[in-house]
C-alpha cells in the first residue's frame, strides 16, 4: 500500500515549496479562467480570449524593456488591446475575428520587436521559449498579490454585470430591447477577459492561459446547460486539472532514466484535453445511433448557438 | 539590399506574398482568422521539435501543421469551430513544449522561426517552397467553386452535395501547406497577418471575387517587400513590419470603406423585431 503511495506521490511532493506555489497560483488561475471562460464560450470569443494572451506577452517583454514589473505589462497592454478589439470589432462574428486578427498581428510585431530589443541589450537568451512555454514551476513570488488582486477584479466585473452579461450573451437583440446597454456591457466582458487572461499569462504561460480559458468551460457547457452549473463545474474541472498536472509532471522526473520529467504545461494541457474528448463520448454514442438520419447542415455550427 | 545574399530572400518573398494572398482571401471570405493563426503557431511547435532533434524544420512544420489541420477538422465535427481550434493548438502548443524539454539548449533559429528573417534564407529552401506554393494554388484553383459556393451560401452548397465539413478539412489542409511553405521569411506567427490584412484590405475595396483576390495578392506583395526593405535598412525583426503594415493595410480599407459608406445613401437597416424573428426561425 506504501509503496503504491510512493508510487502515485513521489517522495517530497507534499512538503515541496515549489509545489505549494504552483499549486496555490494554479488554483487561482483556474477558477479565474473558468469563470470568465465559460462567458466566452459562450460569446464564441475563443479567438479573442487566444489573442489577448498573445497581445498580453508583448506588453510582458515591452515592461521588461522600460524596466517595469512584467506585470504591468502583461495587464496593461491586454486591457488596451481588448479595449481596440471591442472598439474597432462589429457586431457579426467574421468582422470580430478578422479585427481580433489584426490587434494580434500588431500586438505580435511588437512582441518580435521588444524581444529583438531585449536579447541584444539585455542578456536574456530564452526570451522567446520563455514567452511562449513560460512554466507555473517558474512563478516569481511577487506575482502571487497581483494574480490575486487582478483576479478578484475580474470576478468582481463578472459578478456584477452576470444578469446582463447573460442575457446580451443570449440574444444581443433581446438583451438591447430590454434596455441592457449592449456595448457597455460587452466592453465590461472584454476587460474582465482582459484582466483574467493577462494574470493567468504570467503567472502559467501563454499555452495555460488558453487552454484553462476554454478547455474547462468547454467542457462543462457540454455537460451541462444551466450556467451557474457550467461555472461551477468548469472551475472543478479547471482546479483538477490543474492539480494532476502538477502532480504528474512532479512524478515525471522519476520516470526514466534521463531524469528530465516533462513540462508542467504538457500534463495540464493533455489532462484539459482528455477531459474535453471524455465529455463528448456519450453524444457520440447518441449520433452513431443516429447516423442514418444525420445531415451535415445539422453538423455545421450557426453563429448564434450556444454550443460547446 | 540587392546584393547577391538578398536576392534569394526577395526571391521567397515574392513566392510567399502571392499564395498568401490567394489563401488569406478564403480565410477572410470564410471567417477562419483564428484556424489561420492556430495552425502556424501549432507548426512552430513542430519545427521547433524537429530542429532540436536534429530532423528538417521544414518537414516538422509540414507535420505538425497537417496535424493541426486534422486535429481542429475532427474536433470541429461536433463541436464549434473556434473551441475546437483553440484546444488544437494549445495541445500542439503542449507537445511543442514537451519536445523543447529534451534539451536545454536555446536555438537562435526559434526566435527566426517565430518572427521571420531577412537574412537566413538559403538557396536549397527556395524549390521546396516554391513547389508547396504551386500545390496550394493548384489546390485553390481547383477547388475555386465548391469553396466560394460552401464559403458564402453553404446550404446551397450542402444541397448539391458539397458537405460543408470535407470543404472545411480541405481548405483547412491548404492553410496547412501555405503555412508549411512561407515559414522561412515571415516566420510562423506572422504568417497569417499576410493572410489576413491584405484581403481584408482587399475586400474593403471591392465585392467582386477575382478582383479582390488580385487586389490581395499586390496588397501582400508591396507589404512584404516593405517589410523586407524596412527591415534591411533598420535592422529591425521583418515580423514587426509584417504586423504593422498589415494591421495599416486593413485600417486603411475600412477607412476607405466608411468614406465611401458616407458618400453614397445608404438603405435603412431590417427592424429589429423582424431580426429577431428571424434569429428565433434560425435556432
Amino acid at each position: 500500500m506504501h509503496q503504491l503511495w510512493t508510487q502515485i506521490f513521489e517522495p517530497g511532493f507534499f512538503s515541496s515549496a515549489p509545489v505549494h506555489t504552483a499549486a496555490a497560483v494554479g488554483a487561482a488561475v483556474a477558477v479565474v479562467s473558468a469563470v470568465t471562460g465559460v462567458f466566452t464560450v459562450m460569446r464564441g470569443q475563443s479567438f479573442g480570449g487566444h489573442a489577448l494572451g498573445d497581445v498580453s506577452a508583448a506588453g510582458g517583454s515591452g515592461a521588461l524593456l522600460i524596466g517595469l514589473t512584467p506585470v504591468v505589462g502583461f495587464v496593461g497592454l491586454g486591457i488596451i488591446g481588448a479595449g481596440v478589439m471591442d472598439m474597432i470589432g462589429v457586431r457579426r462574428v467574421r468582422g470580430r475575428d478578422l479585427a481580433t486578427g489584426i490587434v494580434l498581428g500588431a500586438a505580435i510585431g511588437l512582441s518580435a520587436l521588444f524581444l529583438y530589443l531585449d536579447t541584444t541589450a539585455g542578456a536574456t537568451t530564452g526570451a522567446t521559449q520563455q514567452i511562449l512555454f513560460g512554466s507555473i514551476f517558474t512563478t516569481a513570488g511577487g506575482t502571487i498579490p497581483a494574480v490575486a488582486i487582478f483576479g478578484a477584479i475580474a470576478l468582481a466585473c463578472v459578478a456584477v454585470t452576470w444578469r446582463p452579461l447573460l442575457l446580451s450573451t443570449v440574444s444581443t437583440d433581446m438583451a438591447a430591447a430590454r434596455g441592457v446597454p449592449v456595448r457597455l456591457v460587452g466592453l465590461l466582458y472584454m476587460l474582465a477577459l482582459a484582466l483574467s487572461v493577462g494574470l493567468s499569462s504570467v503567472a502559467v504561460g501563454a499555452i495555460l492561459s488558453t487552454a484553462l480559458l476554454i478547455g474547462p468551460a468547454a467542457t462543462a457547457l457540454r455537460l451541462t446547460r444551466t450556467v451557474g452549473w457550467a461555472v461551477a463545474a468548469a472551475c472543478l474541472i479547471g482546479v483538477g486539472a490543474t492539480w494532476l498536472g502538477i502532480l504528474l509532471a512532479y512524478d515525471s522526473y522519476y520516470w526514466g532514466s534521463a531524469h528530465l520529467g516533462l513540462p508542467v504545461s504538457f500534463f495540464i494541457v493533455a489532462v484539459v484535453f482528455a477531459a474535453y474528448l471524455l465529455s463528448g463520448l456519450p453524444a457520440a454514442r447518441t449520433a452513431a445511433g443516429r447516423r442514418g438520419a444525420s445531415t451535415s447542415l445539422a453538423a455545421a455550427p450557426a453563429d448564434e448557438q450556444i454550443r460547446a | 539590399m540587392f546584393a547577391g545574399f538578398m536576392m534569394n530572400t526577395w526571391a521567397v518573398a515574392t513566392i510567399v506574398a502571392p499564395v498568401a494572398g490567394v489563401v488569406g482571401f478564403f480565410v477572410v471570405l470564410r471567417g477562419s482568422a483564428f484556424p489561420a493563426h492556430a495552425i502556424p503557431k501549432g507548426a512552430f511547435a513542430g519545427a521547433a521539435g524537429a530542429s532540436l532533434l536534429g530532423i528538417s524544420t521544414l518537414a516538422g512544420l509540414a507535420v505538425f501543421s497537417l496535424l493541426g489541420a486534422l486535429g481542429i477538422g475532427a474536433l470541429g465535427r461536433r463541436s464549434r469551430h473556434d473551441v475546437a481550434t483553440a484546444l488544437a493548438l494549445v495541445m500542439m502548443l503542449a507537445l511543442g513544449a514537451a519536445f523543447l524539454s529534451r534539451t536545454t539548449e536555446y536555438e537562435p533559429e526559434i526566435y527566426s522561426l517565430l518572427f521571420g528573417e531577412v537574412l537566413g534564407v538559403s538557396t536549397t529552401e527556395l524549390l521546396p517552397v516554391a513547389a508547396l506554393g504551386a500545390v496550394c494554388i493548384a489546390a485553390v484553383i481547383i477547388l475555386y467553386r465548391p469553396l466560394m459556393l460552401s464559403s458564402v451560401v453553404p446550404e446551397i452548397a450542402d444541397a448539391k452535395g458539397i458537405g460543408s465539413h470535407r470543404m472545411e478539412i480541405c481548405f483547412l489542409i491548404v492553410v496547412a501547406l501555405a503555412t508549411a511553405m512561407t515559414v522561412p521569411v515571415v516566420g510562423a506567427l506572422l504568417i497569417f497577418s499576410l493572410m489576413i490584412g491584405p484581403p481584408a484590405a482587399a475586400r474593403s475595396l471591392t465585392s467582386r471575387p477575382a478582383l479582390a483576390m488580385l487586389l490581395s495578392v499586390a496588397i501582400a506583395l508591396l507589404t512584404v517587400w516593405a517589410a523586407i526593405a524596412a527591415s534591411y535598412t533598420w535592422n529591425w525583426p521583418v515580423g514587426f513590419f509584417v504586423g504593422a503594415l498589415g494591421a495599416l493595410s486593413y485600417g486603411a480599407g475600412r477607412a476607405w470603406a466608411a468614406w465611401r459608406h458616407t458618400r453614397t445613401t445608404t438603405p435603412a437597416a431590417p427592424a429589429a423585431p423582424q431580426r429577431l424573428a428571424a434569429a428565433v426561425d434560425r435556432t
